[in-house]
């Protein structure tokens, strides 16, 4: 273990120390040019993307580590990366809308959405606890105050103050589990853990796998599954829509990549041998979420139920736990990224700062006002509701067989009929969109979103794309599974 | 050759394309062009690879084309590939060949229709996924098919979305089907557990080396899936209703090809059907009982449209009865056969209503045979070729199942009893149908007479060329003619012509055959002459006995009440428990309820954070502690 600056790794860190170093430079370019475009704003936060982009692939091939081996860039960390910063891109492309144009800070908001992306950076790459409780944090807090952005709107400060408090509570049960982790095995560094249990018993007291429950616990939180997702719905629909989207899903994505560090390498979470209320909370989050969508006008709301019974069929993968499902979660989260941005994105799209197109009677006939919206959204729905050939569809088939392959019969039969329930609430805003008159006093829709219109052709190519030709990625993500073993 | 396969399914999705993205603003006849000569093109590249496969030797009649690689894991992988074989030969060439005469029919039949170029490149997508369906050389294409065609078909039935209970009409289509899909889905699922493959040829050449009770299982749950998209019981609800979509979509979709899915299915799994007779007699079961049920309800339907619905059904139940008893090609046979003279019926019906101002009930037609003769006397060969009249096509393919259930290891001559007597009942409400719309006076409003006038060209040579077929189409069944279909088709069904030889011990000899053949005709005609009785002699008669009879009479046309039934056994329960239980109190009382009611005094922030005090949050806060305790007690105490 070598702490002198002149021998770190720097490449394990760059990812990080790019996104930290383009936030403040945003901070300060905002700072001084208050009366910037936020066109330009957005493209500088873009361009810093991007190249931290290319600063994470540069870690794909063995582990590096780096900082007392408290984080490290390797396959897994590469592939969650890549996923968070696409979904970052995404997120400030919906955010060049007509619909948040009044009142926001551009220079604070894309600032907070880069730190929030170097905590969830941080997340996927610790390999310290404390490391990732670091990046939860640093990710949370950016949240709350995404939440909240819109400050003269009721909902979306009570989005953001709900959030904060449960959010601050769930941290509790993630530091307390850590702690009696680090209590149990005298480390909270992932591979001492790991090497402890191989040398002890996991289960021989019971404090090491409370330690590894309560911090299931606080990630189940930030994963929105049953029972820790009463909040998901409150603060989706208060919060600014491009953040709606960005929490369900870079969020989301982070709290699985710390579980699946933590699961791949300790192997607790098998030995633990507590699969049945695994199986308990994946059956019950599907159901959940997709029953109480059922009943939604609000488009947002539903779609907070859906993201909520989506959590539940990736747990699937993670109950599987084999490498077919591993990496179906990888496949999930990355497609999920993409239909559920470019869902949340056709909201964006069309909403005008004075009116918010999210209930069902707003969509009314969009196809023929909107046919460019419609036929996304409906591409989105599709993908979300699991038909083939998109995203959603491979996502589901890979989950799911690796399910049956691992002997989870009953389980892929509850996910697929869960699946076949959440069909009709998904299907039901395609059949308003095109099989409905328009509203005669229908409100107008924004017009003139090129930033937004992007961000849903890329999604909309990536769920075909990846439904289409989904093998390659799978490749790469089985092969980032299989750098576990 | 078979480099150019994929051009088959290629040129409907050029044409969905074109049409659906450019058709806005197209001329009616050039999106009319577009969509039935791109049917056209992947008919004619059918019959080119058709005849390049008849050069082959029997047993290597097989054209496979892999595209890429779909997806793979380790040693699973799922290619995009298609396969061209005597099976799939005979279902593209129906799909192609029917789908484009119709496709003709309703450049004529949609003329003037606010969404002409949105139904074209609709039905270009059907006819698609239709031929991915048939098409594809793995479960998972046939799969991606199968949600394709689902699709657009509740699109083509909510086609007319401004009226309501035709988009419901949609939807229920699309619930029950996923029902069926459910099944499929699993079974799916379940050969990929045991076979680690999707692939037709790797599952069925390892069929025999997998245990009996997983093969029923895989069976029973893919004819689970049969039963929703070829609407058999207890799923076939759907479709009368979905009669609601324009008629050549009825003829196209509900007819000719999407409902002979489940057939086609079957038939391709065969090879796994055979080692389950379990699942074959479920099969048979279902279809004599579909069978003859359905051709119950046909007896006392008003609307022409419900009653060619009912026909279907009854008709798909043959189909399967033939998949039962291991008679796979005479499944097919009747498939095509029943494709050739139910579009035909269809379009007739469609240039009825296309007279009468979309009049669809019967009790308003009559005498239409002057008015309209082309279409009557179309309509007439359909309605002979259905009720198996001797040579017309629907006499042969019936006639050759009717045989099959009653001499087959796997069949009885209980279900061949039962098959004859729902040919009867056929024969009787097709001709029923018949004078009621062509004979006797017309009871057609006074106002809508005065437009009665036969269809355009574009219409009519359709019918006279489904005419044709409907009465041709039977020859390619006669055995020991060149090149019979059954013999064709041979090489697909190996392993079930196999166990149906084994079986076969001189249970059957010609002169059974041809007494069994007598008295299924004579049966057909006594239908035919009590209809004319009943219809044409005596008008009167009909009522009195539907009054002397009025419990039964009102039975069948409740439709024995299924509908009923279903609404108050499955949908209501659950609308309850999503309405009651998980949305009135888990979001409305303890969520909506307490936020969004407060919401409505909105705007003011103080008020905002005051409700953050009512104790939401620490209800969210305590789910989430009981939540984790609840974990830890059972860990600990377990």
């Amino acid at each position: 273990m070598n702490t002198a600056i002149g021998t770190i790794d720097w490449i394990p860190v760059a990812p990080f120390i790019a996104l930290s170093v383009l936030g403040f430079l945003i901070m300060i370019i905002g700072l001084f040019f208050p009366r910037i475009y936020r066109e330009t704003l957005g493209t500088i936060t873009l361009v810093g993307l991007a190249v931290t982009f290319f600063l994470i692939l540069q870690n794909w091939g063995e582990p590096r580590y780096a900082f007392a081996n408290t984080i490290v860039g390797d396959k897994f960390s590469t592939v969650f990366n890549g996923l968070f910063v696409v979904g970052a891109a995404l997120t400030i492309l919906l955010s060049l809308n007509s619909q948040e144009n009044r009142y926001l800070l551009y220079a604070d908001y894309f600032t907070v959405i880069v730190f929030a992306t170097a905590g969830m950076v941080l997340m996927s790459a610790g390999t310290h606890l404390l490391t990732i409780f670091l990046g939860l944090e640093t990710l949370s807090i950016a949240l709350y105050v995404l939440a909240g952005f819109r400050r003269e709107n009721a909902f979306s400060l009570e989005s953001a103050f709900k959030y904060f408090l449960l959010g601050a509570f769930a941290s509790g049960f993630l530091l307390y589990g850590i702690a009696l982790i680090y209590g149990a095995t005298g480390s909270a560094d992932i591979q001492e853990v790991t090497r402890w249990i191989q040398q002890n018993s996991l289960t021989g007291s019971l404090m090491l796998p409370i330690g590894f429950l309560l911090l299931f616990v606080g990630l189940g939180f930030k994963l929105a599954i049953f029972p820790f997702h009463m909040w998901a719905p409150d603060v989706y629909q208060g919060a600014p829509t491009p953040i709606s989207a960005f929490m369900a899903t870079g969020s989301k994505a982070a709290a699985f990549a710390a579980l699946l560090r933590v699961a791949l390498s300790t192997q607790s979470y098998t030995a633990i041998a507590w699969e049945q209320v695994l199986w308990v909370i994946a059956v019950a989050t599907m159901t959940i979420g997709n029953i109480i969508a059922l009943r939604q006008d609000n488009i947002k709301r539903m779609l907070a139920y859906s993201s909520i019974a989506h959590a539940g069929y990736i747990l699937i993968g993670f109950i599987a736990n084999n490498e077919l499902g591993h990496s179906g979660m990888l496949f999930y989260l990355l497609s999920y990224t993409f239909m559920n941005i470019g869902a949340f994105g056709v909201i964006s799209y069309l909403s005008t700062a004075e009116h918010e197109f999210v209930t069902l009677g707003d969509v009314r006939g969009l196809a023929y006002r909107r046919p460019f919206a419609a036929i996304a959204m409906a591409v989105f729905m599709f993908s979300l509701a699991g038909i083939p050939p998109t995203a959603g569809f491979i996502s589901k088939f890979y989950i799911f067989s690796a399910a049956v392959k691992a002997g989870y019969v009953w389980l892929v039969i509850l996910g697929v009929i869960n699946s076949m329930i959440s069909l009709y609430y998904y299907l039901g805003v395609v059949v308003q969109m095109f099989m409905s008159a328009v509203e005669e006093k229908a409100p107008a829709t924004a017009t003139q979103q090129p930033a937004v219109a992007l961000a849903l052709v890329v999604s909309m190519f990536a769920v075909l794309g990846l439904g289409i030709f989904p093998s390659r990625w799978l490749a790469v993500f089985m092969e980032m599974a299989r750098s576990f073993i | 050759m078979n480099d150019y396969l994929w051009l088959i399914p290629f040129f409907p999705l050029l044409g969905f394309l074109i049409n659906g993205l450019l058709g806005r603003n197209f001329s009616e006849k050039m999106v009319g062009i577009i969509g039935a000569g791109a049917i056209f093109l992947s008919f004619v590249t059918t019959l080119l690879t058709f005849k390049e496969l008849l050069t082959l030797e029997p047993e290597h009649r097989i054209f496979i084309q892999k595209l890429y690689t779909w997806m793979a894991t380790g040693n699973f992988s799922v290619d995009v590939a298609f396969r061209f074989d005597a099976l799939s030969a005979v279902m593209t060439l129906v799909v192609t060949g029917v789908g484009f005469l119709i496709h003709v029919y309703s450049i004529g039949y949609m003329h003037g229709d606010r969404g002409f170029f949105r139904y074209f490149a609709f039905l270009n997508l059907f006819t698609f996924a239709m031929l991915l369906l048939v098409l594809g050389n793995n479960f998972l294409i046939l799969f991606l098919g199968w949600e394709g065609v689902g699709l657009c078909s509740y699109l083509l039935i909510g086609f007319w979305y401004e009226k309501i209970d035709y988009a419901n009409a949609g939807m229920k289509a699309f619930i029950v089907n996923r029902i069926g899909d459910f099944g499929f889905l699993l079974g799916m699922f379940l050969i990929f557990k045991h076979f680690g493959s999707l692939d037709f040829d790797q599952v069925f050449s390892n069929a025999a080396a997998v245990p009996p009770g997983v093969i029923t299982a895989i069976t029973l749950l893919l004819f689970v899936g049969a039963t929703g998209k070829s609407a058999q019981i207890p799923l076939y609800v759907w479709l009368p209703d979905a009669m609601a979509g324009p008629t050549p979509v009825s003829a196209l979709i509900h007819a000719a090809t999407m409902v002979t899915a489940g057939v086609y299915m079957v038939s391709r799994a065969s090879a796994l059907y055979i080692l389950s007779p379990l699942a074959l007699s479920v099969v048979a079961v279902i279809g004599v009982a579909t069978a003859l049920f359905a051709a119950t309800m046909a007896i006392t339907s008003q609307d022409i449209k419900k009653v060619l619905a009912y026909s279907t059904i009854s008709q798909l139940g043959y189909m399967f009865l033939a998949a039962g008893v291991g008679a796979f090609s005479a499944a097919i046979f009747h498939l095509m056969t029943h494709a050739f003279f139910k579009a035909l019926l269809f379009l007739g019906a469609g240039s009825v209503m296309h007279a009468l101002s979309n009049e669809t009930n019967l009790m308003k037609m009559g005498g239409l045979r002057k008015h309209l003769p082309i279409t009557f006397w179309t309509f007439l060969v359909g309605g002979l070729a259905i009720s198996g009249i001797p040579g017309f096509s629907g006499f042969f393919s019936k006639d050759e199942i009717l045989w099959k259930a009653f001499s087959s290891p796997f069949g009885s001559p209980v279900l061949w009893g039962v098959g004859a007597v729902a040919a009867g009942i056929t024969a009787f409400y097709i001709f029923r149908m018949i004078y009621l719309a062509f004979y006797g006076e017309s009871r057609v409003d006074p106002e809508v007479a005065l437009h009665i006038h036969e269809s355009p060209k574009v219409m009519t040579v359709p019918l006279m060329v489904l005419a044709v077929l409907s009465i041709i189409g039977g020859y390619v069944g006669i055995p020991h003619v060149y090149m019979g279909l059954e013999h064709f088709l041979e090489p697909v069904f190996e392993p079930a012509s196999v166990a149906m030889a084994a079986g076969a011990a001189g249970h059957a000899s010609a002169s059974t055959e041809f007494t069994l053949m007598g008295i299924s005709v004579v049966i057909a005609l006594a239908g035919i002459y009590l209809a004319y009785q009943l219809y044409v002699m005596n008008p009167e008669k009909p009522r009195q006995l539907a009054q002397s009879m009025h419990g039964l009479y009102t039975l069948l046309f409740n439709k024995y009440y299924v509908d009923e039934i279903y609404q108050a056994v499955f949908v209501k329960p659950f609308v309850n428990l999503s309405n009651v239980f998980f949305w009135r109190f888990f979001d409305v009382k303890i969520i909506d309820g307490i936020v969004n009611g407060v919401a409505r005094i909105f705007g003011n922030i103080a008020a905002g954070l005051r409700r953050m005090q009512t104790g939401i949050v620490q209800m969210y806060a305590l789910s989430l502690m009981l939540g984790a305790i609840i974990i830890f007690g059972y860990f600990i105490l377990r």
